[in-house]
């Protein structure tokens, strides 16, 4: 492991057996978990790079149960990493070894559904897709769809603020959420938004959205659910070359479509999901684009139209256009299973996350190209076009030595390019611990202290999923300073009127 | 009032807040005062930035603009207006609420107000199209947040503390905006006569359909001619609209027959939501955010004189209504909302905070949030 975590507190480990105790005061027995075979599960989530048994696994099922662990391990100085599945990339559920692990998974209910208000109130350990799978029946849907979706949960949703690949035209789970439940690490809790659009005072659900379990404890969550559209189409369509790809999206958005999903995927991709699902990709392109449109079938066919037109201007070699659904879900098939498609390739993978702005894509792609050769190691992309969401699957093998390191390096490497053409380092897998260290590519310590601060009005004791996010941790009494210096104004020219 | 401070660029806003600081002063961020007459009256001193103005960068394909917050409104939406495209969460000046002509509001204003117009309801809020900004804190230092590009989960989400902010966290000195492709076509429908119940159910349900409807917004009886109007905006690419038009009007025939409002009659009618003309002047005004199904016993329980319009499907009210304070947030608290006083004389305004009054664990979790922007409290004015 390349990455250092937080050096975990002795005397906090000589006090493991009280602190079990604690724990087993709050929650049924078989709610905490203490034996190294049952922990092992938690030991990692999708970024499983990185592994660490945590202290103990605490599984409360109520609201209350979570603010007394809280208020506990507040009162005692034990640091808390929240869990949802666990499939998160960027190891925000990465346990520490003097840390309780507070799993949500007994979050499992929904507890009501609006559809008059067109909402959903469910507790955090609900799956995202069980949100859909609720309210389909009536004709609705939950938007986000994050590839994870069978098994991430909203709670997990809600701290990554998640994508997926309709996120271009339906937002990210920041855009999808009205309210929530949120227990803070002293054990009092609150509740920020609520059934109606915009927030009385300051937004303060806008900052727990995304913040990685760094804030607080979400144990309630009301989410917009919105009419499934009538209909929806794709077009598949190859390119030869990336530049003539990203030119038919560019030209797409400037007619004024924004397409349900635009997702590209580069030759490696191309290939290692054709030969994994089968599906009829064309092999002898540099490019594939799948754009889907929905809504009314008017919509759908007048776009498409459109659409394919574009892609003839642009070149396109060859273009299909869905059918059916079955035909849909094809088109879809390859792309969906293109992750577990490259890890056929290579024993290992890391997928990166970067957005660039889109304009740069033939750039970026070239100078990936190089970078790979300089490490000797296979790249694959794919590319959720419409927004400049890439991700570029690095292939290693961790049992040769040295060469996870590489991995790592060739993906700080691509991210830092990734900053440099004007973009960042993650688009929907978060900072967590695998990109923690190259925030200050992206931000100045003024930036990152300013970050910090607004951690401190959330958790002062840093307490809460601590060595996640950010590089450097400093204590908020040291970033609460300020330097004034007394005396006449400094500056006696600035204009006053 | 002391004189105000205009600075010219974001160098001379850290000098501007440093100096404040040194002085134990307090400022008041302003843009083109067309929301002055919001929040109780005070004295402290302006630093108005309406001298950092102009477009910093605007690349059409890539959805994004990013300008100086002292650009006027006016002039942005022209811009992107030019490169068929809009501001999605539909912005709009305030200046006519106040009896003041149009043309004031500044990007920086809308953006640290929140203000977002009727599409709001499909479209989202500033929060949602506010990418990232730069600002200067209350410990005068220049900072960057979010980012230029469309899809980023880089660290806490700033922006959306931005939008909404009115002013007590930092001063904005740069914005980036999410900008999208103009519709092509706009129809609105209407449907004459509903009362409130009625016209907030035919809302629901349309909105809960395949249609896809941009804005909703009622009308009582009296504030739009002899009889009530419900209105709904369907727009996008032709034929699309013209499905969803045949659509709506198959799904609401139980309301009673659904009409099409002139081109003209359409914006007069969007535009009076903006401007609230058919509220008047003189009654204290109200903005009520509620469940949509909630709006309804709100309006139940007002007073025959009072006056009050629906957007967002019922889930904001404005409301003119010279009645108790009590009453007003009493009645939006029943209905699972908060109501935000947003005109009224010196007095009213003095008594009255302009924010609906939070629970006190959020109200103080708030207060933590603004002293990590502000830490010596330079923002803290009095105004809310």
């Amino acid at each position: 492991m390349s990455l250092k975590m937080p050096l975990p507190d002795e005397e906090v480990l000589s006090k493991r057996d009280r602190i079990v105790a604690a724990l087993r005061a709050f929650v049924p027995a078989e709610a905490v978990i203490e034996d190294e075979a049952r922990m092992r599960p938690y030991e990692t989530d999708a970024l499983t790079a990185y592994r660490q048994l945590p202290l103990a696994v605490v599984l409360p099922e109520t609201t209350a149960q979570v603010s007394q662990i809280l208020s506990w391990c507040h009162a005692n100085g034990v640091k808390v990493v929240p869990r949802g599945a666990g499939t998160s990339l960027s190891g925000g559920a990465l346990p520490l070894a003097d840390a309780v692990l507070l799993g949500l998974s007994k979050f499992n209910k929904v507890l009501d559904i609006d559809y008059e208000n067109r909402l959903a109130v469910v507790q955090p350990g609900v799956t995202n897709l069980a949100v859909t799978r609720e309210v389909e029946a009536r004709g609705f849907y939950y938007a986000p769809d994050p590839s994870s979706q069978i098994a991430c949960t909203i709670g997990g949703n809600v701290a990554e603020n998640s994508g997926g690949v309709h996120c271009l035209k339906y937002g990210l789970t920041t855009n999808n959420v009205l309210g929530c439940e949120i227990v803070m690490m002293d054990g009092e809790i609150l509740r920020i938004g609520g059934r109606h659009l915009d927030p009385a005072g300051l937004d303060l659900l806008g900052v727990v959205v995304g913040s990685e379990g760094l804030l607080g404890v979400v144990t309630e969550v009301t989410v917009r659910i919105l009419p499934s559209p009538e209909t929806a189409r794709a077009l598949l369509v190859g390119f030869a070359s990336a530049e003539s790809a990203g030119q038919c999206v560019a030209d797409i958005i400037a007619a004024g479509i924004i397409p349900a999903g635009m997702e590209m995927m580069d030759r490696p991709a191309i290939h290692a999901a054709e030969a994994f699902v089968q599906v009829g990709y064309p092999l002898d392109v540099e490019a594939l684009l799948i754009v889907e449109l929905d809504g009314p079938e008017a919509e759908c066919s007048h776009l498409l139209e459109e659409v394919e037109a574009i892609a003839r201007r642009n070149g396109a070699v060859g273009a299909r256009v869905s059918g059916d659904e079955a035909e849909r879900a094809a088109f879809w098939a390859g792309r969906k299973a293109a992750f577990p498609a490259v890890g056929r390739l290579s024993p290992d993978y890391f997928c990166m996350d970067g957005t660039i702005p889109r304009r740069r894509l033939p750039q970026v792609l070239e100078q990936m190209t190089r970078l790979s050769e300089r490490y000797g190691l296979g790249v694959a992309n794919v590319f959720h076009a419409g927004d400049g969401n890439l991700h570029p699957l690095i292939l290693y093998d961790a049992n040769k030595p040295g060469e996870l390191e590489r991995a790592e390096a060739f993906g700080n490497d691509i991210l830092r390019l990734c900053v440099e053409v004007g973009g960042v380092l993650t688009g929907e897998h978060g900072v967590g611990v695998e990109k923690r260290d190259l925030m200050p590519e992206m931000f100045t310590e003024v930036d990152l202290k300013q970050q910090q601060r607004l951690k401190c009005a959330f958790d002062p004791d840093l307490l809460l999923n601590p060595g996640k996010v950010f590089p450097r941790l400093h204590r908020c009494a040291e970033l609460g300073r300020m330097h004034v210096h007394g005396g006449q104004l400094a500056f006696p020219d600035l204009p006053r009127f | 009032m002391e004189n105000a401070l205009l600075p010219q660029s974001a160098q001379d806003v850290v000098d501007a807040i440093a100096d404040a600081l040194r002085a134990g002063e307090k400022l008041a961020i302003t843009g083109g005062a067309s929301k002055a007459a919001i929040g109780a009256p005070v004295a402290a001193r302006r630093l108005e930035m309406t001298g950092l103005r102009g477009v910093v960068d605007y690349d059409p394909a890539e959805l994004v603009l990013t300008v100086r917050p002292g650009t006027p409104l006016a002039e942005i939406q022209t811009t992107v207006a030019q490169a068929g495209q809009m501001l999605a969460f539909e912005p709009f000046d305030h200046g006519p609420m106040f009896g003041q002509p149009e043309g004031a509001a500044t990007i920086g204003g809308v953006v640290a107000a929140g203000v977002s117009g009727s599409q709001r309801l499909s479209g989202g809020a500033v929060r949602d199209h506010l990418l990232g900004f730069r600002a200067v804190s209350g410990r005068g230092e220049l900072f960057t947040a979010g980012a230029r590009v469309v899809k980023n989960v880089t660290g806490f989400d700033l922006p959306k503390l931005a939008a909404g902010s009115w002013g007590r966290l930092f001063a904005m000195t740069e914005l980036t905006l999410k900008v999208l492709p103009r519709p092509r076509e706009s129809v609105t429908r209407l449907l004459a006569g509903l009362d409130v119940e009625r016209a907030v159910a035919a809302m629901s349900l349309a909105m809960g359909s395949q249609a896809d409807v941009a804005a909703a917004a009622h009308f009582p009886a009296g504030l739009s001619g002899g009889t009530s109007a419900t209105i709904l905006r369907v727009q996008g690419f032709g034929p699309s609209v013209a499905a969803r038009c045949r659509m709506l009007d198959g799904l609401l025939a139980a309301f009673g027959p659904v009409g099409t409002l002139s081109p003209d009659d359409a914006d007069a009618m969007w535009t009076a939501l903006r401007t609230l003309a058919p509220l008047g002047q003189r009654a204290p005004l109200w903005r009520i955010n509620v469940p949509p199904t909630g709006a309804p016993q709100i309006i139940k329980a007002l007073p025959a004189d009072a006056r009050a319009l629906l957007d967002w499907a019922g889930g904001l009210i404005w409301l003119a209504a010279d009645i108790d304070p009590e009453t007003v947030r009493a009645a939006a608290l029943a209905a699972g909302g908060h109501a935000m006083l947003l005109r009224g004389d010196d007095r009213l305004r003095a008594n009255v905070p302009a924010f609906h009054p939070q629970p006190h664990g959020v109200a103080a979790l708030e207060a933590r949030v603004r002293r990590a922007f502000d830490p010596a409290g330079l923002f803290e004015t009095g105004r809310f």
